[in-house]
């Protein structure tokens, strides 16, 4: 069975476009106003959603996206809520993915959580912490459940790494643009085409490049070699001015991801 | 005088080394952004190969004689020994190493690794700051570029080390995320890591983190278990019936474990921060009081909440104030081997200023966690125990805390 995510991604492609993946942290800032922003990204045109799931310690993450997940973490935000954000988002058509440290979710239960994902309607997730190396138990529950294993590789990926990695892999690879933490950039990468490329060599998955894109532009540059362009903390700095705000980012960068900049 | 003990042996392989992915047991490993495993690799190979390298052990062991001042003396405590039902303790002087503490062992280790590596920069956290401060030295020492992450707390607290860093020329960076204590610093010298991998070594002060450090840094301090069972045989003609440790990240006190852990009569004891008590929950407990998880890249034990999110540590102490420790305790927990206690503020204080009244050896308040803590093993050995304890650093750094503690300020 084809997983849904990657038929996401396919489908765009046949448009002749990328994907839009859109980031947002469950429960910010509050769960009920969480819901209401994925919502308004999927309306306005993100093909797929990345759900985060708020943490103490994100050490893959930049300034914007640790405040907002400290505010989330204040404002009560319970691990369990998470399922409550997917499944609403899911009902109301987003397809959605999430993304996690593992230590919450090793501490609730590999297997536990991913059964409660899958049953809220969640397809599968990215492990930002978790190697393909170190996953045995995710590797098995994931299985078992249907979801897809989001790992990344990065600049510093070896070819051998990039082997295991892909190998690991379902959905779609995420590779990180640049080496570094999360946040937006005034430049995509340098590194981020070949990153690709070398990925391809070892793998038929679409291949997604997240870490620092913010705006259409830089969405049509990401267009141009990868099949879905991943947004984060654009959207979560979009987010503290409301719905509206990030209706129009996404329409923003929808826009980008339609016409792909051809370099080579 | 005891012997020179340090020699080609202690950077070979034994059955105590984890499994080639870093595990001991069911805990360690490498949990990490795979954007680190590259570098995470390529320490390995190079720390694997240095460790059999006879030039490389030489070099080493050079520095910790004449640099460091190795070996540290073994100096008995028998006014202290008083308050602890008359058994006798000694106290293993990691206060004498140049920079104060046992932190200097690990660091001219992981820097002559650096220069190895091709490495220029150098990151590290610290908490006490005497990590930091060792670090520092040892990129002066060697020419090499060196930024220190350490909590905003932390840095008032510890201002002394702060001022001592920069005048050896390191940058420090006051973290304000989160508890801006040590868990912290290691967040941010993480993110600094993935920025900057090609060119920088993240100099770990603790034997804690992904594989390779908490085997690494372990071997690197084996030297203070091996001097110390060297000069106990010596000095008390026995081997001690235990073995006292503060317990932060674990680096002290798997340094000197190591040295008896194949004796199996010398008990193996840790001691926790247990901060305002157990009870309040400001504390650093980890092995007493927190259940396994992941945290800074390996499986341990941990502070954490029913939804896994980190718990912030208290102790009166920067260096031990850390919800999580080195994954290898967790397994000397887990089959015995070792056993884990806490000590409070008040217990530590106490223990911080009966050392410095009956010794004249004023302590760093983690190690007074361990003093602390020989009081109590001593009254249950009555007087015929026999306790080494790792006096792990000095107090200098903590005369702001022990003034307003004890209300010397006028
Ligand atoms: C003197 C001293 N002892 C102990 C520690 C705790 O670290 P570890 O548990 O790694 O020995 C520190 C840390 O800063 C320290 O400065």
């Amino acid at each position: 069975m084809t997983s849904t995510v990657t038929a996401t991604i396919e489908a765009a492609k046949a448009e002749g476009r990328a994907a839009l993946l859109g980031y947002l942290p469950a429960g910010y800032p509050t769960v009920p106003g969480s819901i209401d922003l994925l919502k308004g990204m999927v309306d306005a045109g993100c093909d797929l959603l990345e759900i985060g799931v708020p943490y103490s310690d994100p050490v893959m993450d930049g300034p914007t996206i640790q405040k907002a997940a400290n505010a989330a973490l204040s404002a009560g935000f319970r691990l369990r809520d998470v399922f409550t954000v997917v499944e609403q988002v899911s009902a109301a058509g987003g397809k959605a993915v999430v993304m996690t440290y593992w230590n919450p979710v090793f501490h609730y239960g590999v297997d536990r959580f991913s059964r409660d994902l899958a049953a809220a309607g969640g397809l599968g997730m990215i492990t930002p912490d978790l190697v393909p190396d170190q996953a045995e138990d995710w590797l098995a529950a994931s299985e078992a459940h249907g979801l897809d294993r989001i790992f990344l590789v990065a600049p510093s990926t070896t070819e051998e790494r990039m082997a295991l990695t892909t190998a690991a892999s379902s959905g779609f690879l995420y590779a990180a643009a640049v080496m570094g933490v999360t946040g937006a950039r005034d430049a995509v990468g340098a590194d981020a085409a070949g990153v690709v490329a070398r990925a391809r060599a070892h793998t038929s998955l679409p291949i997604g490049v997240g870490l620092g894109v913010r705006s259409g532009e830089q969405a049509a540059e990401v267009a141009g070699f990868a099949d879905a362009v991943i947004v984060g903390s654009a959207f979560v700095s979009s987010a503290a001015a409301g719905v509206a705000a990030v209706r129009e980012l996404a329409a923003e960068l929808a826009e980008g991801v339609r016409r792909p900049l051809v370099t080579s | 005088m005891t012997e020179q003990v340090t020699s080609a042996d202690e950077q070979e392989h034994d059955r105590h080394d984890p499994d080639g992915r870093g595990h001991f047991g069911p805990y360690g490993g490498r949990f990490l952004p795979e954007a680190l495993i590259a570098a995470m690799d390529e320490l390995t190979t190079v720390y694997e190969k240095a460790r059999l390298d006879p030039d490389f052990v030489d070099e080493f062991n050079r520095l910790l004689r004449d640099y460091a001042g190795r070996p540290s003396l073994l100096t008995e405590a028998p006014r202290f020994a008083e308050h602890a039902g008359g058994a006798r303790i000694f106290l293993k002087r990691e206060d004498l190493n140049h920079t104060g503490s046992h932190k200097i062992n690990n660091v001219l280790g992981q820097a002559l690794l650096t220069k190895r590596m091709g490495k220029k920069r150098v990151i590290a956290e610290t908490g006490a700051g005497q990590h930091g401060v060792a670090t520092a030295t040892a990129c002066a020492l060697m020419g090499l570029e060196c930024v220190v992450y350490m909590g905003e707390v932390d840095t008032q607290r510890q201002a002394l080390n702060v001022a001592r860093m920069r005048l050896l020329g390191a940058e420090v960076i006051p973290v304000t995320t989160g508890s801006r204590t040590l868990k912290d610093a290691i967040n941010e010298a993480l993110r600094d890591w993935v920025a900057n991998v090609d060119t920088t070594h993240y100099l770990l002060g603790t034997a804690a983190g992904g594989h390779p450090f908490p085997m690494m840094v372990r071997n690197f301090h084996k030297v203070i278990g091996q001097e110390a069972r060297a000069q106990i045989l010596e000095k008390a003609g026995r081997l001690p019936d235990a073995v006292a440790a503060c317990v932060g990240g674990g680096s002290n006190a798997i340094g000197i474990f190591h040295g008896f852990i194949d004796d199996a009569d010398v008990r193996l004891v840790g001691f926790e921060p247990g901060g305002h008590g157990i009870d309040s929950g400001e504390h650093g407990a980890t092995l007493s009081e927190g259940t396994p998880g992941m945290l800074h890249g390996a499986k341990s034990y941990l502070l954490q909440d029913e939804d896994g999110q980190t718990i912030e540590a208290y102790s009166i102490s920067a260096g031990l104030d850390y919800p999580g420790v080195g994954p290898e305790h967790a397994w000397l927990k887990d089959t015995g081997r070792a056993e884990y206690r806490s000590v409070t503020d008040d217990e530590a204080m106490a223990a911080f200023q009966l050392l410095s009244r009956t010794e004249g050896i004023i302590p760093a308040i983690e190690s007074a966690h361990a003093l602390a803590g020989a009081l109590k093993l001593g009254q249950e050995l009555g007087p015929d125990g026999l306790i080494v304890v790792c006096l792990s650093g000095r107090g200098d750094k903590d005369m702001d805390t022990a003034a307003s503690y004890f209300g010397f300020t006028s």
